[in-house]
């Protein structure tokens, strides 16, 4: 309860109030969507260990299932985000053989299985279906303050997940997992089980963030809601803030993402590139992130 | 250990394979509640092989494992600990950058413990870790790292303790200490079956021991009677410099 009014609170009532003495809202509407993102991975990847290169696979899955529910059954937007982020769910569900692999083979075939749905989604034979490369238009249901709006709840529920795991034993038992599998089997924690609720919970926010988003900007190509560039950033704020805490991705956003926005804009193949130098950088000499140091100088971090 | 009590463990003809090399080769056993059983031999001879499949990493490739009158044999690990079977690791397996107190936690809200009233802290203080408690794991040397792996299995509440060379490293004082400790367990009514490869220790806590030698039971009785076997002499001997 302590966490969530020291940090759910704070962050839904600023995503709130800022819109009002703040006219670029599609960049406070960005900060909101990689905070979710950088939760997601945190939820796989910060308590159970899972890097997922693929992460993406999920947010393409929830932007498109939200679509073709909008276009094709003529569904309000309230009801095809859920539907839509159940798309991300399901390609959740089918991707669970990939937890037989380990470590970076994990990775790389969550990789290859986003860029695999990314191409079925952009195949010109679908046309009739997912618009091929064409991409989607749904200027039917624009409405930005709603979308915006729709996503502080998607925030809050995101946060509220987090804060769950942070202090709940399911997120206890997520961490004993990561830390040793075959330990957390003998506590009598179902390993295969757990594991796959928490893989599920990481897709599902990422599916809801990917349909809010579409709904939001209503106008994007296959290439725009499965760019690598999501999955990047989002695993970088979450390493640099740190994983497995409610702060440190929040944090990671703020901080780079603002970074981002203040100076790389004009020059982004440079920032992807010390992006990439980072994630290697933090894996290897601060796995733990930037609250790992705060808790060094004794700060005790959520 | 009355006879006409039905063991607790009955492990018959277990077979174990890795590619074509056979760890276990038919391995027969029984233990009955309170009873300390010792499984020595060689290294290599399948101890913690026998171990891993009875505690479920590895299902068996032939032979059946019964634990109080079911087959057992091929059960996720999770489902073991909650029938009450539970182990420690020869290289101690923590949660490293939990706590010492959430690594037993976490064992007594997911063990299933039928003892409701196990209770953390009093666990910790029997194997010297309250001290250490709200350290991580990770800070803990070897020896006490050994100690947390049991401190964790007995959170479940284990009615069979599989114990893999936990004396090694130990000083003489904690040695005496440890080996008081599984008397009490097995007073308590826990089979255990302990591994070890210091004699003196295995002595003054078993009544029978098992001797394995390449995946086989070549010998079970006493350890005195153990050492009056040419069987058990020659493998235990045979193959060091001239002893
Ligand atoms: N996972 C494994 N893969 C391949 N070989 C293994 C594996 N585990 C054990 N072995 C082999 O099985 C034999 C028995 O090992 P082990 O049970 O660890 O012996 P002990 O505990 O008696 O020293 C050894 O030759 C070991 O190399
Ligand atoms: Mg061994």
């Amino acid at each position: 309860m302590r966490h969530v009014l020291l940090i759910l609170v704070p962050v839904v009532a600023t995503f709130a109030i800022l819109p009002s003495v703040y006219s670029n809202h599609l960049l406070l509407f960005n900060f909101m969507i990689f905070i979710m993102l950088a939760q997601g991975v945190n939820v796989i990847y910060g308590f159970t260990g899972y890097l997922p290169f693929g992460y993406v696979g999920f947010f393409g899955a929830g932007a498109y299932g939200f679509s073709l529910m909008v276009i094709h059954l003529q569904a309000p937007p309230l009801l095809a985000l859920p539907v839509g982020a159940g798309a991300a769910v399901v390609l959740g569900l089918f991707l669970t053989p990939l937890f037989r692999l380990s470590g970076a083979y994990f990775s790389i075939a969550n990789l290859a299985a986003a860029l695999a749905v990314l191409q079925v989604v952009s195949n010109p034979n679908l046309e009739s279906i997912t618009k091929g490369p064409y991409g989607i238009s749904l200027s039917g249901v624009f409405n930005p303050t709603l979308a915006y709006g729709t996503a502080l709840a998607v925030l809050a529920a995101t946060l509220g997940l987090v804060i769950y795991l942070r202090n709940s034993r399911f997120g206890m038992a997520l961490q004993a997992i990561r830390e040793d599998p075959i330990s957390a089997g003998m506590a009598g924690i179902n390993v295969v089980r757990e594991r796959i609720i928490a893989w599920l919970l990481s897709a599902l926010i990422a599916g809801l963030a990917g349909g809010v988003f579409a709904w939001y900007v209503s106008v994007f190509y296959p290439e725009t809601v499965f760019s690598g560039e999501f999955t990047i950033f989002a695993i970088v704020f979450a390493l640099f803030g740190g994983n497995a805490t409610v702060v440190g991705p929040i944090l990671g956003v703020v901080i780079l993402y603002g970074l981002y926005n203040a100076v790389g804009i004009s020059t982004p193949q440079y920032f992807q590139l010390i992006y990439g130098a980072l994630i290697m950088g933090l894996v290897l000499f601060l796995p733990n992130g930037l609250v790992s140091l705060l808790r060094r100088w004794g700060l005790n971090v959520p | 250990m009355s006879p006409d009590h039905s063991p607790l463990l009955i492990i018959d003809g277990l077979v174990k394979q890795f590619g074509g090399f056979r760890a276990l080769d038919g391995l027969s056993f029984s233990l009955a509640a309170g009873e300390i059983l010792g499984l020595v031999g060689p290294n290599g001879s399948g101890k913690t092989t026998c171990i891993n499949i009875v505690s479920g990493l590895y299902t068996p490739d032939g032979g059946s494992i019964h634990f109080e009158g079911r087959s057992v044999a091929g059960l996720p690990s999770h489902r073991l600990a909650h029938a009450g079977i539970n182990r420690t690791f020869q290289i101690p397996r923590p949660f490293l950058t939990l706590t010492v107190r959430e690594n037993v936690d976490i064992a007594i809200a997911y063990g299933r413990n039928r003892d409701t009233r196990t209770d953390t802290d009093a666990l910790l203080s029997s194997l010297g870790l309250l001290a250490f408690a709200d350290q991580p794991a990770a800070e803990l040397n070897s020896a006490r790292q050994k100690m947390l792996d049991l401190a964790r299995a007995l959170a479940t509440g284990p009615r069979l303790l599989l114990v893999d060379e936990l004396a090694a490293g130990l000083n003489p004082a904690e040695l005496e200490h440890i080996a008081a400790k599984l008397k009490d367990l097995a007073c308590s009514g826990i089979a255990l079956l302990v591994v070890e490869h210091l004699m003196g220790f295995i002595g003054q806590i078993t009544d029978r021991i098992v001797v394995m030698n390449a995946g086989k039971e070549i010998f079970e009785g006493s350890l005195a009677n153990a050492f009056t076997n040419s069987q058990v002499v020659e493998v235990f001997l045979g193959g060091e410099d001239a002893a």
